[in-house]
């Protein structure tokens, strides 16, 4: 089913759904929605085979709250959608976070507002994952800019989902979706696929949401003979509702702490030659491919800038952001929206350091030439 | 007060959980009761029993009940169930919700979940109103009765949820009383054994909202009105339109035998699997 350490032509999508499988995927509620459907589409095909459900669910709020349903009696779970479709399943995220339930949400953002450009690409939706939910509480969002890194950036997900019990956003776009690449597949041997982690105590002791040293609790699974509570209420150790001031503090520390407290197995960014350079283009997704574009066509020009990546969208790279880029001259930031991340990069940076936006939100892509464009304007 | 009967506290969460939640003469304990005798007399592990609900009064049962127990979002239980119950069809899946929640918000998913015939037992407090936040009108206010966002009186008709949910294909539609106990511990058992979506439709007073706002008297009156305005379907098949008008039909309302959904889905694995069994080298 998959071609482990062999080498094809294979779509973005199509990368998802295989890393998705790779990772022993075993229920896909969706609803279809350009430009995500083929992930849904090659898992109708493929989850059979492995005795996996796949089921199209009659929207994306019964899509993800299957999803979490099916998470909780143990399978390892998942969900995929774009723009109209991840609003609707925001309150399904926070419930997710809330209750701690490991799946993976992938969004294939195209352009917006509303049904907005549906075929067309965009990175409208990064605050919204972010912010999007009601109430507080951190996110884990992952966005790859190549075909291999949809199927490695799957797996990582899935085990970064169950490894924190939480679900974990992965934000592509629809270049990256639709892209088609020559990819070389790791070998099995080589990849890793984690579980969540199961608890030891006896049936009588157990708590679904015990406190442990990293914050994440052992989960059990409905039918496995540990009969828990889950609901969206604020819960107590056990799972049941509660409002004491103790127990909330308790509860909402430990679901920032979990995140913020490891921030080095999550945060993961890509630079190139930024040390070296008082220019620095700042990109991620399918945009960070035309950034590295841009920077070999500057080289040609004798224009020295470097590239800095964002891997991990959330929680932000502050800490790398500040240590690298807040000397530079330029920072130029391309992105396709209306300023999202940018603000980020600002709120790190002194003000001595010029921020360049170069956005596009007419769906199409933003090209190597417009970078060039920019940098060489303040070169 | 009735007694509680012990074994009925082998499946409440007795000492961690009460007091509970709803009002004095509030008709959800009843279903909770009844639900309780039906898993009971089917001799049921509790480990195999798996409660799900949304958002409402209703939607509370659950923390109370020693099952393994699901508290979801306002209008999704059964979209959380139907994952549940396919990713482990061994659980025994019931979902409870209130009229609002099943009709309104979750209107969508219930005719879903009846025309998958996925086999999941809902069971439906209509107490008439949204009573946890206040008593605002929902899918199943009569037309003409007053509520905090029908102060004018019910200007929209109501739903029949009973027929709604038999034509959108459940395999099982019933409707039950908490005035007539027994008799509703026996419907949800029924529910309960039968293969495929099944539905319970429990009429039950909500005297907090519903019944102040409609001068409908305490609750024991609002009982009495239960019995008093209420025929069983075997006595109604002998009624002329005219003598039903008003009056609420009790009993099996319509039952069907259709494959289930699950059942359905492993056919489907098997028969993908053995096609590639087949072209395998
Ligand atoms: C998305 C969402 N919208 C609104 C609410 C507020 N809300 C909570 S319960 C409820 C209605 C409950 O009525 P019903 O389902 O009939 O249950 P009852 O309380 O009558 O048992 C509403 C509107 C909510 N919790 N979530
Ligand atoms: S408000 Fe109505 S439905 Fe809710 S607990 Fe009180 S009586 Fe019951
Ligand atoms: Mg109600």
């Amino acid at each position: 089913m998959i071609p482990w350490g062999e080498t094809r032509l294979v779509q973005g999508n199509e990368a998802i759904a295989l890393g998705a499988l790779a990772s022993e995927v075993r229920f896909f509620g969706g609803y279809p929605i350009t430009p995500s459907t083929e992930v849904a589409e090659i898992l109708a095909r493929k989850l059979p085979e492995v005795d996996g459900v796949f089921i199209q669910m009659e929207d994306e709020i019964a899509s993800i709250s299957s999803v979490m349903g099916a998470s909780l009696a143990g399978a390892r779970a998942m969900t995929a959608t774009s723009g109209p479709g991840f609003s609707l399943m925001q309150e399904g995220l926070g419930y997710g976070c809330l209750a701690e339930i490991p799946f993976v949400l992938v969004n294939v953002m195209r352009a917006g507002p509303s049904t907005g450009l549906p075929t067309q690409v965009s990175q409208g939706d990064v605050m919204q994952a972010r912010w999007g939910t009601h109430g507080d509480h951190p996110v884990i969002a992952l966005c790859p800019s190549s075909v291999r890194e949809c199927f490695d950036m799957t797996i990582r997900a899935f085990n970064l989902s169950e490894e924190f019990r939480t679900p974990v956003l992965l934000l592509s776009d629809e270049v990256i979706g639709h892209m088609r690449e020559r990819v070389t597949f790791p070998r099995r041997e080589d990849v890793r696929i984690l579980d969540r982690p199961i608890p030891q105590t006896p049936k009588e002791w157990y708590e679904h949401y015990h406190p442990t040293p990293s914050n994440v609790s052992p989960m059990a699974s409905y039918g496995s003979g540990y009969r828990f509570h889950v609901t969206g209420l604020t819960h107590d150790r056990q799972g049941f509702p509660t409002r004491r001031i103790d127990e909330v503090v308790e509860k909402m520390a430990r679901l920032k702490n979990k995140i913020v407290r490891r921030l080095d197995e999550l945060i993961e960014v890509k630079t190139h030659n930024v040390e070296k350079s008082r220019v620095v283009i700042f990109a991620y997704g399918s945009v960070y491919r035309s950034a590295l574009a841009a920077q070999v066509m500057l080289e040609k020009k004798h224009k020295k800038v470097g590239v800095f990546r964002p891997v991990t969208l959330w929680p932000f790279p502050d800490r790398e952001v500040k240590e690298l880029l807040d000397e530079k001259d330029v920072i130029i930031v391309p992105e396709l929206n209306q300023g999202q991340l940018i603000h980020e990069v600002e709120r790190l940076t002194s003000d001595c350091v010029r921020i360049l936006p170069v956005q596009r939100v007419d769906g199409y892509a933003i090209t190597p030439e417009q970078i060039v464009q920019a940098a060489l304007e303040v070169m | 007060m009735a007694a509680i009967l012990p074994y009925e506290y082998k499946y409440l969460r007795a000492k961690k959980k009460f007091p509970h939640v709803w009002c004095p003469g509030c008709g959800i304990g009843i279903v909770m009761g009844s639900i309780i005798r039906a898993v009971d007399s089917l001799g049921w592990n509790k480990n195999d029993v798996m409660l799900v609900s949304g958002i409402g009064c209703t939607s509370r049962m659950p923390v109370y009940l020693d099952f393994n127990t699901l508290h979801t979002m306002h209008g999704r239980a059964l979209a959380f169930a139907t994952g549940v119950k396919l990713a482990n069809p061994e659980l025994r899946v019931i979902a409870v919700m209130g009229d609002g929640d099943a009709l309104a918000i979750g209107g969508n998913h219930i005719i879903h979940a009846a025309r998958r015939n996925i086999d999941i037992t809902s069971i439906i407090v209509n107490n008439f109103n949204y009573g946890m936040t206040g008593g605002q009108h929902s899918p199943t206010t009569p037309v003409n009765a007053i509520t905090s966002t029908s102060p004018h009186g019910m200007i929209e008709p109501d739903f029949d949820t009973c027929a709604l949910l038999s034509a959108a294909g459940a395999s099982f539609v019933a409707r039950a009383t908490v005035y007539h106990v027994v008799e509703m511990d026996g419907l949800i058992r029924q529910a309960l054994e039968k293969k495929g979506f099944s539905v319970v439709e429990a009429l039950s007073p909500c005297p907090t909202n519903f019944g102040r706002a409609n001068r409908l008297g305490d609750a024991v009156k609002m009982m009495e009105g239960l019995r008093d305005n209420s025929v069983t379907a075997v006595k109604a098949s002998g009624m002329t339109p005219e003598e039903l008008a008003g009056k609420i039909v009790r009993g099996v309302l319509s039952e069907r035998e259709a494959p289930e959904y699950t059942e359905l889905y492993r056919g489907l694995c098997a028969r993908v699997q053995g096609a590639r069994a087949e072209v395998a080298p």
